[in-house]
Protein backbone atom coordinates (compact mmCIF):
# COMPACT_ATOMS: atom_id res chain seq x y z
CA UNK A 1 0.00 0.00 0.00
CA UNK A 2 1.24 3.71 -0.73
CA UNK A 3 1.14 5.83 2.02
CA UNK A 4 1.77 9.91 1.58
CA UNK A 5 4.54 11.57 3.37
CA UNK A 6 2.12 12.62 5.76
CA UNK A 7 0.73 8.88 6.29
CA UNK A 8 4.12 7.29 7.30
CA UNK A 9 4.54 9.94 9.68
CA UNK A 10 1.65 8.96 11.74
CA UNK A 11 2.87 5.40 11.32
CA UNK A 12 5.99 6.00 12.63
CA UNK A 13 4.52 7.97 15.73
CA UNK A 14 5.29 11.51 15.44
CA UNK A 15 1.25 11.98 16.13
CA UNK A 16 1.70 10.04 19.13
CA UNK A 17 1.00 6.33 20.13
CA UNK A 18 -2.88 6.51 19.56
CA UNK A 19 -2.61 7.70 16.06
CA UNK A 20 0.54 5.19 15.96
CA UNK A 21 -1.44 2.13 16.57
CA UNK A 22 -4.58 3.40 14.50
CA UNK A 23 -2.06 3.66 11.52
CA UNK A 24 -0.67 -0.40 12.15
CA UNK A 25 -4.62 -1.02 12.04
CA UNK A 26 -5.52 1.00 9.19
CA UNK A 27 -2.03 -0.21 6.86
CA UNK A 28 -2.17 -4.04 8.21
CA UNK A 29 -6.27 -4.11 7.11
CA UNK A 30 -5.20 -2.72 3.80
CA UNK A 31 -2.64 -5.11 3.18
CA UNK A 32 -4.39 -7.60 3.86
CA UNK A 33 -8.17 -6.67 1.53
CA UNK A 34 -5.15 -5.70 -1.37
CA UNK A 35 -5.75 -2.06 -0.41
CA UNK A 36 -3.87 0.60 -2.75
CA UNK A 37 -4.37 3.57 -0.85
CA UNK A 38 -5.90 5.24 2.25
CA UNK A 39 -9.14 7.17 2.18
CA UNK A 40 -10.24 10.30 4.14
CA UNK A 41 -13.18 9.32 5.82
CA UNK A 42 -16.29 12.11 6.76
CA UNK A 43 -17.62 10.66 9.90
CA UNK A 44 -17.23 7.31 12.03
CA UNK A 45 -19.25 4.84 13.85
CA UNK A 46 -17.80 2.96 17.37
CA UNK A 47 -19.30 -0.63 18.25
CA UNK A 48 -17.74 -2.12 21.23
CA UNK A 49 -19.13 0.10 24.13
CA UNK A 50 -20.75 -2.54 26.71
CA UNK A 51 -18.13 -3.42 29.78
CA UNK A 52 -20.15 -6.10 29.48
CA UNK A 53 -18.01 -7.23 25.74
CA UNK A 54 -14.92 -4.66 26.63
CA UNK A 55 -14.06 -5.90 30.01
CA UNK A 56 -10.74 -4.48 32.63
CA UNK A 57 -8.66 -5.30 29.74
CA UNK A 58 -10.49 -3.43 26.89
CA UNK A 59 -11.45 -0.59 29.18
CA UNK A 60 -7.49 -0.38 30.04
CA UNK A 61 -6.99 -0.55 26.00
CA UNK A 62 -9.41 2.54 25.41
CA UNK A 63 -7.69 4.42 28.45
CA UNK A 64 -4.05 3.71 26.83
CA UNK A 65 -5.65 5.79 23.63
CA UNK A 66 -7.31 8.72 25.40
CA UNK A 67 -3.78 9.80 27.15
CA UNK A 68 -2.73 11.27 23.72
CA UNK A 69 -5.76 10.31 21.22
CA UNK A 70 -8.20 12.82 19.59
CA UNK A 71 -10.59 11.77 16.75
CA UNK A 72 -10.44 14.07 13.72
CA UNK A 73 -13.87 13.16 12.40
CA UNK A 74 -17.19 13.44 13.82
CA UNK A 75 -17.62 10.00 15.73
CA UNK A 76 -20.82 8.85 17.73
CA UNK A 77 -20.82 5.46 19.45
CA UNK A 78 -22.94 2.39 19.68
CA UNK A 79 -25.23 1.71 22.22
CA UNK A 80 -23.84 0.95 25.93
CA UNK A 81 -24.54 -2.10 28.44
CA UNK A 82 -26.75 0.50 30.37
CA UNK A 83 -28.78 3.30 30.53
CA UNK A 84 -26.42 5.97 31.64
CA UNK A 85 -28.40 8.60 33.49
CA UNK A 86 -31.62 5.95 34.57
CA UNK A 87 -29.43 2.44 34.96
CA UNK A 88 -31.13 1.92 38.34
CA UNK A 89 -34.34 1.77 37.01
CA UNK A 90 -33.23 -1.51 34.50
CA UNK A 91 -31.76 -3.39 37.12
CA UNK A 92 -28.06 -2.77 36.71
CA UNK A 93 -25.28 -3.41 39.80
CA UNK A 94 -23.69 -0.38 41.08
CA UNK A 95 -20.12 -2.10 39.78
CA UNK A 96 -21.10 -2.54 36.58
CA UNK A 97 -22.43 0.71 36.32
CA UNK A 98 -19.19 2.18 37.54
CA UNK A 99 -17.31 0.19 34.97
CA UNK A 100 -19.70 1.38 32.03
CA UNK A 101 -19.00 4.90 33.21
CA UNK A 102 -15.76 4.64 32.87
CA UNK A 103 -16.15 3.15 29.55
CA UNK A 104 -17.92 6.49 28.24
CA UNK A 105 -15.58 8.33 30.23
CA UNK A 106 -12.56 7.12 28.24
CA UNK A 107 -14.92 7.74 24.73
CA UNK A 108 -15.49 11.34 26.22
CA UNK A 109 -11.76 12.04 26.45
CA UNK A 110 -11.17 10.96 22.87
CA UNK A 111 -13.57 13.96 21.51
CA UNK A 112 -16.19 11.07 20.61
CA UNK A 113 -20.11 12.50 20.84
CA UNK A 114 -21.20 10.04 23.46
CA UNK A 115 -24.83 9.33 22.36
CA UNK A 116 -24.80 5.64 22.28
CA UNK A 117 -26.92 4.82 19.82
CA UNK A 118 -27.17 2.15 16.87
CA UNK A 119 -29.29 4.84 15.11
CA UNK A 120 -26.49 7.57 14.73
CA UNK A 121 -28.46 8.81 11.76
CA UNK A 122 -31.08 9.85 14.34
CA UNK A 123 -28.74 12.06 16.08
CA UNK A 124 -26.90 14.00 13.59
CA UNK A 125 -24.40 11.45 12.18
CA UNK A 126 -26.21 11.31 8.71
CA UNK A 127 -23.66 10.71 5.92
CA UNK A 128 -24.57 12.24 2.35
CA UNK A 129 -24.90 10.06 -0.96
CA UNK A 130 -21.96 8.48 -2.14
CA UNK A 131 -19.48 10.03 1.04
CA UNK A 132 -16.85 7.27 2.45
CA UNK A 133 -17.32 6.47 5.91
CA UNK A 134 -16.22 4.22 8.58
CA UNK A 135 -18.91 2.98 10.65
CA UNK A 136 -19.35 -0.32 12.85
CA UNK A 137 -22.74 -1.89 13.75
CA UNK A 138 -23.72 -4.07 11.05
CA UNK A 139 -27.52 -2.20 11.22
CA UNK A 140 -26.30 0.76 10.97
CA UNK A 141 -23.47 0.00 8.34
CA UNK A 142 -26.08 -1.68 6.08
CA UNK A 143 -28.52 1.38 6.56
CA UNK A 144 -25.86 4.14 5.50
CA UNK A 145 -24.74 1.84 2.31
CA UNK A 146 -28.17 0.92 1.01
CA UNK A 147 -31.06 3.69 2.08
CA UNK A 148 -28.25 6.27 2.05
CA UNK A 149 -26.09 5.39 -0.65
CA UNK A 150 -22.65 6.32 1.57
CA UNK A 151 -19.74 4.25 1.27
CA UNK A 152 -18.67 2.26 4.52
CA UNK A 153 -17.03 -1.52 5.17
CA UNK A 154 -18.35 -3.25 8.20
CA UNK A 155 -15.69 -2.27 10.60
CA UNK A 156 -15.32 -3.34 13.93
CA UNK A 157 -14.57 -1.79 16.88
CA UNK A 158 -11.42 -1.05 16.84
CA UNK A 159 -10.60 -0.57 13.06
CA UNK A 160 -13.04 2.22 13.47
CA UNK A 161 -11.60 3.52 16.24
CA UNK A 162 -8.17 3.64 14.29
CA UNK A 163 -10.28 5.10 11.56
CA UNK A 164 -11.40 7.91 13.64
CA UNK A 165 -7.98 8.69 15.27
CA UNK A 166 -6.37 9.16 12.06
CA UNK A 167 -9.85 10.41 9.54
CA UNK A 168 -8.93 7.20 6.86
CA UNK A 169 -10.08 3.90 6.40
CA UNK A 170 -8.36 2.22 3.68
CA UNK A 171 -9.48 1.87 0.39
CA UNK A 172 -11.30 -1.85 -0.24
CA UNK A 173 -14.69 -3.67 -0.42
CA UNK A 174 -17.50 -1.30 -0.37
CA UNK A 175 -15.51 1.85 -0.60
CA UNK A 176 -14.87 0.78 -4.43
CA UNK A 177 -18.18 1.19 -7.20
CA UNK A 178 -17.25 -2.16 -8.62
CA UNK A 179 -17.39 -3.94 -5.55
CA UNK A 180 -21.35 -2.52 -4.79
CA UNK A 181 -22.68 -4.19 -7.88
CA UNK A 182 -26.19 -6.96 -6.93
CA UNK A 183 -24.76 -10.18 -7.19
CA UNK A 184 -28.40 -11.37 -6.96
CA UNK A 185 -32.04 -10.89 -7.67
CA UNK A 186 -34.09 -11.31 -5.41
CA UNK A 187 -37.46 -11.21 -6.06
CA UNK A 188 -40.28 -10.80 -3.61
CA UNK A 189 -44.38 -12.03 -4.15
CA UNK A 190 -45.45 -11.00 -0.59
CA UNK A 191 -47.67 -8.47 0.92
CA UNK A 192 -45.19 -6.53 3.68
CA UNK A 193 -46.34 -3.83 6.24
CA UNK A 194 -44.78 -2.93 9.25
CA UNK A 195 -41.47 -3.84 11.23
CA UNK A 196 -42.07 -7.39 12.11
CA UNK A 197 -42.98 -8.11 8.18
CA UNK A 198 -39.78 -6.11 7.20
CA UNK A 199 -37.93 -8.36 9.50
CA UNK A 200 -39.19 -11.19 9.09
CA UNK A 201 -38.43 -10.13 4.76
CA UNK A 202 -34.43 -9.96 6.43
CA UNK A 203 -34.43 -13.50 7.66
CA UNK A 204 -36.00 -14.86 4.95
CA UNK A 205 -33.55 -13.16 2.69
CA UNK A 206 -30.53 -13.40 4.64
CA UNK A 207 -30.46 -17.44 5.42
CA UNK A 208 -31.13 -17.65 1.61
CA UNK A 209 -28.36 -15.51 0.11
CA UNK A 210 -26.10 -15.57 2.99
CA UNK A 211 -23.14 -12.14 2.31
CA UNK A 212 -24.00 -11.61 -1.43
CA UNK A 213 -25.19 -8.47 -2.33
CA UNK A 214 -29.31 -9.34 -3.40
CA UNK A 215 -30.80 -6.53 -5.69
CA UNK A 216 -34.46 -6.95 -4.61
CA UNK A 217 -37.69 -6.62 -6.85
CA UNK A 218 -41.02 -6.35 -5.84
CA UNK A 219 -41.26 -4.32 -2.85
CA UNK A 220 -44.16 -1.12 -3.64
CA UNK A 221 -43.53 0.84 -0.10
CA UNK A 222 -41.01 0.93 2.46
CA UNK A 223 -40.44 3.59 5.36
CA UNK A 224 -37.90 4.39 7.33
CA UNK A 225 -38.83 2.37 10.33
CA UNK A 226 -39.20 -0.49 7.80
CA UNK A 227 -35.70 -0.40 6.46
CA UNK A 228 -33.96 0.33 9.42
CA UNK A 229 -35.32 -3.01 10.81
CA UNK A 230 -34.69 -4.96 6.94
CA UNK A 231 -31.05 -3.83 7.43
CA UNK A 232 -30.61 -5.10 11.39
CA UNK A 233 -32.15 -8.03 10.11
CA UNK A 234 -30.43 -8.84 6.45
CA UNK A 235 -27.05 -8.18 8.06
CA UNK A 236 -27.81 -10.42 11.04
CA UNK A 237 -29.35 -13.52 9.51
CA UNK A 238 -27.25 -13.24 6.35
CA UNK A 239 -24.27 -10.61 6.40
CA UNK A 240 -24.10 -8.24 3.54
CA UNK A 241 -23.26 -4.67 4.47
CA UNK A 242 -25.37 -3.29 1.48
CA UNK A 243 -28.56 -4.51 -0.46
CA UNK A 244 -30.51 -2.53 -3.30
CA UNK A 245 -34.33 -2.52 -3.89
CA UNK A 246 -35.36 -1.20 -6.91
CA UNK A 247 -37.14 1.69 -6.53
CA UNK A 248 -36.29 2.73 -3.21
CA UNK A 249 -32.62 3.10 -2.44
CA UNK A 250 -30.86 5.25 -4.37
CA UNK A 251 -27.56 3.53 -5.59
CA UNK A 252 -27.47 2.16 -9.58
CA UNK A 253 -26.36 -1.24 -9.93
CA UNK A 254 -26.56 -4.24 -12.48
CA UNK A 255 -29.05 -6.78 -12.87
CA UNK A 256 -27.79 -10.28 -11.91
CA UNK A 257 -27.97 -13.13 -13.68
CA UNK A 258 -28.82 -15.25 -10.50
CA UNK A 259 -32.06 -15.13 -9.07
CA UNK A 260 -33.92 -16.17 -6.63
CA UNK A 261 -38.09 -15.82 -5.15
CA UNK A 262 -39.26 -15.01 -2.15
CA UNK A 263 -42.97 -16.14 -1.36
CA UNK A 264 -45.49 -15.12 1.20
CA UNK A 265 -45.15 -19.14 2.72
CA UNK A 266 -41.54 -17.72 3.33
CA UNK A 267 -41.85 -14.44 5.57
CA UNK A 268 -44.74 -16.97 7.48
CA UNK A 269 -42.28 -19.47 7.93
CA UNK A 270 -39.50 -17.11 9.38
CA UNK A 271 -42.15 -15.28 11.56
CA UNK A 272 -42.51 -18.96 13.19
CA UNK A 273 -38.89 -19.98 13.06
CA UNK A 274 -38.07 -16.60 15.71
CA UNK A 275 -41.08 -17.83 17.46
CA UNK A 276 -40.61 -20.30 20.12
CA UNK A 277 -41.99 -19.01 23.51
CA UNK A 278 -44.72 -20.72 24.89
CA UNK A 279 -48.29 -19.23 26.13
CA UNK A 280 -47.87 -17.26 29.21
CA UNK A 281 -44.28 -17.38 29.57
CA UNK A 282 -43.32 -13.85 27.86
CA UNK A 283 -41.85 -11.61 31.09
CA UNK A 284 -39.87 -8.85 28.78
CA UNK A 285 -41.33 -6.54 26.02
CA UNK A 286 -38.48 -4.89 24.55
CA UNK A 287 -38.99 -2.57 21.20
CA UNK A 288 -36.73 -0.47 19.84
CA UNK A 289 -33.99 -2.92 18.11
CA UNK A 290 -32.49 -0.88 16.12
CA UNK A 291 -33.17 1.87 18.16
CA UNK A 292 -36.74 3.78 18.09
CA UNK A 293 -37.64 6.50 15.68
CA UNK A 294 -39.98 9.47 17.01
CA UNK A 295 -42.86 7.95 15.14
CA UNK A 296 -42.50 4.61 16.62
CA UNK A 297 -42.76 6.71 20.11
CA UNK A 298 -46.08 8.43 18.97
CA UNK A 299 -47.47 5.36 18.14
CA UNK A 300 -46.30 3.53 21.48
CA UNK A 301 -47.40 6.22 23.04
CA UNK A 302 -50.94 5.77 21.28
CA UNK A 303 -51.08 2.28 22.22
CA UNK A 304 -50.73 2.77 25.90
CA UNK A 305 -52.68 5.55 26.62
CA UNK A 306 -54.19 5.16 29.75
CA UNK A 307 -52.94 1.61 30.09
CA UNK A 308 -50.58 -0.13 32.48
CA UNK A 309 -48.18 -2.72 31.68
CA UNK A 310 -48.00 -5.86 33.77
CA UNK A 311 -44.59 -7.09 32.44
CA UNK A 312 -40.98 -5.18 32.47
CA UNK A 313 -41.46 -3.49 29.40
CA UNK A 314 -38.25 -1.44 27.40
CA UNK A 315 -38.84 1.30 25.30
CA UNK A 316 -35.01 1.14 23.76
CA UNK A 317 -33.99 4.76 22.17
CA UNK A 318 -31.23 7.43 21.75
CA UNK A 319 -31.61 9.88 24.09
CA UNK A 320 -31.48 13.41 21.88
CA UNK A 321 -34.49 11.19 20.64
CA UNK A 322 -36.64 10.52 23.90
CA UNK A 323 -35.93 14.44 24.33
CA UNK A 324 -38.26 15.08 21.04
CA UNK A 325 -41.03 12.75 23.00
CA UNK A 326 -40.57 14.36 26.49
CA UNK A 327 -41.18 17.41 24.86
CA UNK A 328 -44.24 15.98 23.06
CA UNK A 329 -46.11 14.65 25.95
CA UNK A 330 -45.60 11.32 24.80
CA UNK A 331 -42.33 10.09 26.99
CA UNK A 332 -45.38 11.01 29.84
CA UNK A 333 -47.85 8.93 28.56
CA UNK A 334 -45.30 6.12 28.00
CA UNK A 335 -43.72 6.02 31.68
CA UNK A 336 -47.22 6.61 33.67
CA UNK A 337 -48.10 3.12 32.02
CA UNK A 338 -45.15 1.93 33.86
CA UNK A 339 -43.20 0.78 30.51
CA UNK A 340 -39.67 1.69 31.16
CA UNK A 341 -37.30 3.81 28.48
CA UNK A 342 -33.82 1.96 28.01
CA UNK A 343 -31.48 5.24 26.40
CA UNK A 344 -28.67 4.50 25.26
CA UNK A 345 -28.71 0.70 25.81
CA UNK A 346 -31.03 -2.36 24.86
CA UNK A 347 -32.14 -5.41 25.33
CA UNK A 348 -29.30 -6.59 23.29
CA UNK A 349 -26.05 -5.29 24.70
CA UNK A 350 -27.52 -4.88 27.87
CA UNK A 351 -26.47 -7.43 31.27
CA UNK A 352 -29.82 -9.53 31.16
CA UNK A 353 -28.74 -12.98 31.28
CA UNK A 354 -30.74 -15.00 33.88
CA UNK A 355 -33.06 -12.21 35.02
CA UNK A 356 -35.51 -13.13 32.22
CA UNK A 357 -37.13 -16.01 30.58
CA UNK A 358 -38.46 -14.78 27.72
CA UNK A 359 -39.27 -11.65 25.22
CA UNK A 360 -41.30 -10.42 22.97
CA UNK A 361 -40.35 -8.16 20.63
CA UNK A 362 -40.77 -6.61 16.98
CA UNK A 363 -36.86 -7.19 16.14
CA UNK A 364 -35.72 -10.31 14.45
CA UNK A 365 -32.03 -9.07 15.11
CA UNK A 366 -33.77 -8.92 18.96
CA UNK A 367 -34.62 -12.13 18.78
CA UNK A 368 -31.60 -13.44 17.54
CA UNK A 369 -29.32 -11.67 20.18
CA UNK A 370 -32.34 -12.63 22.95
CA UNK A 371 -31.60 -16.31 21.80
CA UNK A 372 -28.27 -16.22 21.44
CA UNK A 373 -26.59 -14.19 24.35
CA UNK A 374 -29.48 -14.17 27.16
CA UNK A 375 -30.86 -17.65 25.98
CA UNK A 376 -34.32 -16.07 26.15
CA UNK A 377 -37.05 -18.21 24.09
CA UNK A 378 -38.99 -15.11 21.69
CA UNK A 379 -42.21 -14.27 20.54
CA UNK A 380 -41.59 -12.13 17.47
CA UNK A 381 -45.00 -9.93 16.96
CA UNK A 382 -45.93 -6.08 15.69
CA UNK A 383 -45.53 -3.24 17.57
CA UNK A 384 -49.17 -3.37 18.58
CA UNK A 385 -48.86 -7.07 19.65
CA UNK A 386 -45.76 -6.60 21.67
CA UNK A 387 -47.78 -3.66 23.56
CA UNK A 388 -50.64 -5.71 23.85
CA UNK A 389 -48.52 -8.64 25.33
CA UNK A 390 -46.80 -5.76 27.90
CA UNK A 391 -50.47 -4.89 29.28
CA UNK A 392 -52.25 -8.09 29.33
CA UNK B 1 12.00 -26.80 7.73
CA UNK B 2 10.98 -23.07 7.11
CA UNK B 3 7.83 -21.60 6.15
CA UNK B 4 7.14 -18.72 4.69
CA UNK B 5 4.18 -16.33 5.11
CA UNK B 6 3.40 -12.62 5.81
CA UNK B 7 3.46 -10.38 8.44
CA UNK B 8 0.69 -9.29 10.12
CA UNK B 9 1.82 -8.08 13.31
CA UNK B 10 5.54 -7.93 13.85
CA UNK B 11 7.67 -10.06 16.60
CA UNK B 12 9.48 -12.80 17.53
CA UNK B 13 8.70 -15.92 19.50
CA UNK B 14 9.65 -19.18 20.25
CA UNK B 15 7.17 -22.38 21.68
CA UNK B 16 5.14 -25.12 20.85
CA UNK B 17 2.70 -25.61 18.33
CA UNK B 18 -0.98 -25.47 19.32
CA UNK B 19 -2.71 -26.96 15.98
CA UNK B 20 -6.47 -26.32 15.32
CA UNK B 21 -8.00 -27.35 11.86
CA UNK B 22 -11.47 -25.08 12.59
CA UNK B 23 -11.66 -21.09 12.75
CA UNK B 24 -12.01 -19.61 16.00
CA UNK B 25 -14.02 -16.95 18.02
CA UNK B 26 -12.28 -15.25 20.40
CA UNK B 27 -15.28 -13.81 21.52
CA UNK B 28 -17.64 -16.13 23.08
CA UNK B 29 -15.31 -19.06 22.34
CA UNK B 30 -12.45 -18.64 24.46
CA UNK B 31 -12.42 -17.65 28.48
CA UNK B 32 -10.13 -14.35 28.48
CA UNK B 33 -9.45 -15.35 31.68
CA UNK B 34 -8.13 -18.31 31.86
CA UNK B 35 -6.95 -18.90 27.65
CA UNK B 36 -9.03 -21.66 27.57
CA UNK B 37 -11.13 -23.08 24.61
CA UNK B 38 -14.74 -23.22 25.44
CA UNK B 39 -16.90 -23.24 21.86
CA UNK B 40 -18.98 -26.82 22.13
CA UNK B 41 -17.58 -29.16 19.98
CA UNK B 42 -14.21 -27.31 19.17
CA UNK B 43 -11.14 -29.44 18.01
CA UNK B 44 -9.63 -27.38 20.92
CA UNK B 45 -12.09 -27.58 23.34
CA UNK B 46 -11.23 -27.82 26.99
CA UNK B 47 -7.38 -26.78 25.62
CA UNK B 48 -5.29 -23.70 26.90
CA UNK B 49 -3.65 -21.60 24.24
CA UNK B 50 -2.21 -19.75 26.64
CA UNK B 51 1.86 -19.37 26.56
CA UNK B 52 1.69 -21.93 23.01
CA UNK B 53 2.22 -20.99 19.35
CA UNK B 54 -1.29 -21.13 18.14
CA UNK B 55 -2.16 -22.15 14.47
CA UNK B 56 -5.67 -22.25 12.81
CA UNK B 57 -7.14 -21.33 9.62
CA UNK B 58 -8.95 -17.74 10.09
CA UNK B 59 -10.72 -16.04 12.60
CA UNK B 60 -14.70 -16.33 12.97
CA UNK B 61 -17.32 -14.08 14.43
CA UNK B 62 -17.95 -10.86 16.57
CA UNK B 63 -15.62 -8.34 16.00
CA UNK B 64 -15.65 -7.92 19.47
CA UNK B 65 -12.89 -11.39 19.40
CA UNK B 66 -9.78 -8.25 19.19
CA UNK B 67 -10.94 -6.75 22.31
CA UNK B 68 -10.84 -10.43 23.74
CA UNK B 69 -7.32 -11.07 22.74
CA UNK B 70 -6.33 -7.90 24.27
CA UNK B 71 -7.82 -9.19 27.40
CA UNK B 72 -5.86 -12.85 26.68
CA UNK B 73 -2.50 -10.69 26.68
CA UNK B 74 -3.73 -8.31 29.78
CA UNK B 75 -4.34 -11.42 31.97
CA UNK B 76 -1.03 -13.03 30.59
CA UNK B 77 -3.43 -15.88 29.03
CA UNK B 78 -2.65 -14.81 24.92
CA UNK B 79 -0.46 -17.25 22.90
CA UNK B 80 2.82 -16.52 21.94
CA UNK B 81 1.89 -15.66 18.27
CA UNK B 82 -0.59 -16.51 15.67
CA UNK B 83 -0.11 -18.42 12.35
CA UNK B 84 -3.42 -18.09 9.76
CA UNK B 85 -3.68 -19.59 6.82
CA UNK B 86 -5.94 -16.75 5.90
CA UNK B 87 -6.10 -14.20 8.09
CA UNK B 88 -9.03 -11.96 8.43
CA UNK B 89 -10.25 -8.62 9.99
CA UNK B 90 -10.83 -9.85 13.93
CA UNK B 91 -7.56 -11.79 14.46
CA UNK B 92 -5.20 -8.91 12.35
CA UNK B 93 -6.58 -6.06 14.93
CA UNK B 94 -6.40 -8.14 17.93
CA UNK B 95 -2.93 -9.08 17.42
CA UNK B 96 -1.86 -5.40 16.57
CA UNK B 97 -3.59 -4.32 19.43
CA UNK B 98 -2.20 -7.35 21.77
CA UNK B 99 1.08 -6.96 20.33
CA UNK B 100 1.15 -10.69 19.85
CA UNK B 101 3.32 -11.74 16.80
CA UNK B 102 1.06 -13.09 13.94
CA UNK B 103 1.80 -14.48 10.16
CA UNK B 104 -0.82 -15.90 7.64
CA UNK B 105 -0.07 -17.40 4.01
CA UNK B 106 1.44 -20.26 6.07
CA UNK B 107 0.68 -23.77 4.63
CA UNK B 108 -0.39 -24.56 8.21
CA UNK B 109 -0.72 -28.77 7.14
CA UNK B 110 2.59 -28.73 7.39
CA UNK B 111 3.07 -27.71 11.34
CA UNK B 112 1.67 -30.61 13.86
CA UNK B 113 0.91 -30.46 17.48
CA UNK B 114 3.68 -30.36 19.83
CA UNK B 115 6.20 -29.40 17.83
CA UNK B 116 8.94 -26.20 18.69
CA UNK B 117 8.62 -23.87 16.36
CA UNK B 118 10.15 -20.03 16.18
CA UNK B 119 8.34 -17.24 14.44
CA UNK B 120 10.10 -14.24 12.82
CA UNK B 121 6.75 -11.93 12.07
CA UNK B 122 8.96 -8.88 10.70
CA UNK B 123 10.32 -11.46 7.95
CA UNK B 124 7.52 -13.76 8.07
CA UNK B 125 9.33 -16.93 8.44
CA UNK B 126 8.38 -19.90 10.84
CA UNK B 127 11.17 -22.34 11.43
CA UNK B 128 9.77 -25.54 12.20
CA UNK B 129 11.70 -28.40 14.17
CA UNK B 130 10.94 -32.05 15.59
Amino acid sequence: MELTNEEQEMLAGKQGNAVKKSMEILVALGEIFGAKRLIDVASVQVAGVSYHNLGDAGLEFLEELAKDGKVKVLTTLNPAGMDLENWQNLGISPEFAEKQKKVIEAFEKLGIVTTCTCTPYFIGNLPRFREHIAWSESSAVAFSNSVIGAFTNKEGGPSALAAALTGKTPEYGLHLEENRQAQVLVKVNAKLEGTRDFGALGYAVGKKIGNKIPLIKGIQKANIEELKTFSASIATYGGTGLYHIEGITPAKTITPKEEILIVEQEIEDAKKALNDAAEGEIDLVAVGCPHCSIKELQKIAQLLDGKKVKKETWICVARPVKSIADKMGYSKIIEESGAKFACDTCMAVAPLKGRFKALATDSAKGCFYGRGSNSFKTKFCTLEECIKEATE
Amino acid sequence: MNLKGRKICAGKAEGEAIVSEQGISFYGGVDPDTGIVVEKGHDLEGKSIAGKILIFPQGKGSTVGSYTMYRLKKNNKAPLAIINKECETIVAVGAIISEIPCIDKIDITQIKNGQKLKVDAENGIVEVNG
